[in-house]
């Protein structure tokens, strides 16, 4: 029965991710080509002030989405678990359609409301607010919001799972000793919540590091990450084993997080992915 | 006192967040019926972009592309999955857990990551960009869901009910055709749907590994996107956001099924 699973992973995961490391101490050749002479040249390549600059890049809109994400997700998810058993569900159902619904589709509903005849614009100068249109489009901000936008759930359904979890006696027993409100939150509340948090943290971080599609479309190619500069090297670029060492290095750096999460929250899974 | 009770400013703060969450969703069905081009202003109801949406063949090609690949990976992964979980959970080799990682591993891995990856690994193995290799790409990262989805349901079960099937006279493979598999049907549904989901969702991977001449309808949407705002796209968002609502409708009632404890479920990764 384990016959199929076996194969298949064995074949198409593992086999993939070994070529992939081989790859990236190979040498390019001009075209698609690649030369089996083992080198350490393409990981000397990264350390170059271009391609730091790009890892410096992603980091920072990376860091930034994450942080946001934190402070507008943490209270959704803390919210949302106190509401009613059916508000509970409704709200739970209302947070994992958009989950489904093909993230170019959301970008896009982005594209219109951002766009520089498009909906914001409109409602601005039509109350007057600013004389003429915003570019709100094709800008850092515009990918920042993408970026939460897809990516806020993640942090929610953490959060959630761990609030419903939590001892709530705990709070009340706070509460009835004199804690006032923020007290008992940041003494009671926010500790037992933390892994939900911090699982939320990585669930967001690995993959805005990835995203490259995003500051594709929101960001006008202005910005160049991590991502795009892989998905470049493999088409236009055509350096094969380059984009196979930057892409180990990333993969590197999520292994090191995940890592790092599973001492954080002692061995669990990783919180609230649907 | 009562501290689990949320107050008004906190529904309002979760209203709120609703809202702008599904904004974005609603401007796109609302102007996908516009009669004018701009999406600034409601100017009237008219249904002339679907029509010519279906009049545009390339998109009904990538359309049609998209319902194979996303049903073809999605029943293959579901016989990999299942078979996978079902094995895993009996077996007792040393590999079982090494196994189970490098399985759900497709999920942990950035997608650009795993599309570059393809791209170069098919490319070796002088396989034809095409449908061939877009469905296994798919199947590489739909696998993970049922296996995780029929695994969770496994571990739910009453271990017993196999048991006595064995010991009335059915053979293993009688066992679990009649006995496991109506069982974990509900759990090999629910990860089938997502599965589905997520392949008619993807477009980083698809990119890599599509060729030249095959294209999926995200990557069509994708392309299109990329050049600028047309109300066609909206009717197309439209379509594809209705096919996702039902399909998510029945992924709900497949949870239900499995019993009245999805909202734990939800939480196991």
């Amino acid at each position: 029965m384990l016959l199929p699973l076996y194969l298949f992973t064995l074949v198409f995961v593992a086999g993939p991710l070994v070529y992939m490391l081989l790859l990236s101490f190979a040498t390019a050749r001009s075209g698609y080509g690649v030369e089996w002479t083992f080198t350490i040249d393409n990981y000397r390549r990264i350390l170059e002030p271009v391609y730091l600059n790009t890892f410096a890049g992603s980091f920072r809109l990376a860091f930034t989405s994450t942080l946001l994400v934190c402070f507008l997700g943490y209270p959704f998810g803390y919210f949302m678990s106190k509401l009613s058993r059916k508000g509970k569900k409704q709200a739970m159902a209302a947070l994992m359609l958009p989950f489904w619904v093909n993230s170019l589709i959301r970008l896009y509903g982005w594209i219109i409301i951002l766009q520089k005849k498009g909906l914001l614009n409109h409602v601005l100068t039509s109350l007057g607010l600013t004389g003429k249109p915003l570019k709100l489009l094709y800008s850092y901000p515009a990918i920042v919001v993408g970026m939460i936008y897809v990516l806020l759930p993640f942090m929610v359904l953490s959060v959630y799972s761990s609030a419903e979890k939590m001892d709530w006696r705990l709070v009340e027993a706070a509460r009835d000793l004199g804690a006032g409100r923020m007290r008992a939150f940041l003494t009671v509340t926010l500790p037992q919540t933390m892994p939900g948090l911090l699982s939320g943290i990585i669930l967001t971080f690995i993959p805005s590091m990835g995203l490259f599609f995003i500051a594709d479309i929101l960001g006008g190619n202005k910005i160049v990450l991590v991502g795009s500069l892989i998905q470049e090297q493999m088409t236009r670029g055509s350096n094969w084993p380059f984009a196979a060492a930057l892409a180990v290095i990333m993969m590197i750096m999520t292994t090191l997080m995940l890592k790092l999460y599973r001492r954080v929250t002692s061995g669990g899974r990783l919180e609230g992915i649907g | 006192m009562n501290v689990r009770k949320s107050s008004i400013w906190e529904r309002i703060y979760l209203g709120i967040m609703f809202l702008v969450m599904y904004l974005p969703i609603g401007v796109v069905i609302a102007f996908s019926f516009n009669e004018s081009k701009l999406p600034v202003r409601f100017t009237g109801f008219s249904l002339v972009w679907y029509e010519k949406l279906f009049a545009d063949h390339a998109m009904m090609e990538a359309l049609l592309n998209s319902l194979i690949l996303g049903v073809l990976s999605c029943l293959l992964s579901a016989v990999i999955g299942t078979l996978g979980a079902v094995g895993l959970s009996r077996t007792r080799w040393r590999s079982r857990g090494l196994m189970e990682y490098i399985s759900i591993l497709p999920l942990m891995i950035p997608e650009i990551i795993l599309g570059m990856v393809l791209m170069a690994f098919f490319y070796m193995l002088r396989l034809p960009f095409g449908m061939l290799t877009l469905l296994i790409g798919h199947t590489i990262f739909c696998v993970p869901y049922i296996l995780i989805e029929v695994k969770a349901r496994l571990e739910g079960l009453d271990p017993f009910l196999e048991e006595a099937a064995r010991d009335m006279g059915a053979g293993p493979l009688r066992t679990f055709r009649d006995v496991t598999l109506p069982l974990v049907m509900p759990a090999v549904l629910s990860g089938s749907l997502l599965a589905f989901a997520m392949s008619m969702d993807d477009v980083v991977i698809s990119i890599f590994i599509n060729g030249p001449r095959l294209s999926t309808l995200p990557i069509k949407v994708y392309t299109q996107i990329k050049t600028g705002v047309t109300p066609e796209i909206n009717a197309l968002c439209t379509i594809m956001l209705a096919a996702t609502v039902l399909a998510f409708a029945a992924w709900y009632l497949c949870k239900k099924l499995t019993g009245g404890k999805e909202e734990d479920e939800q939480q196991v990764d």
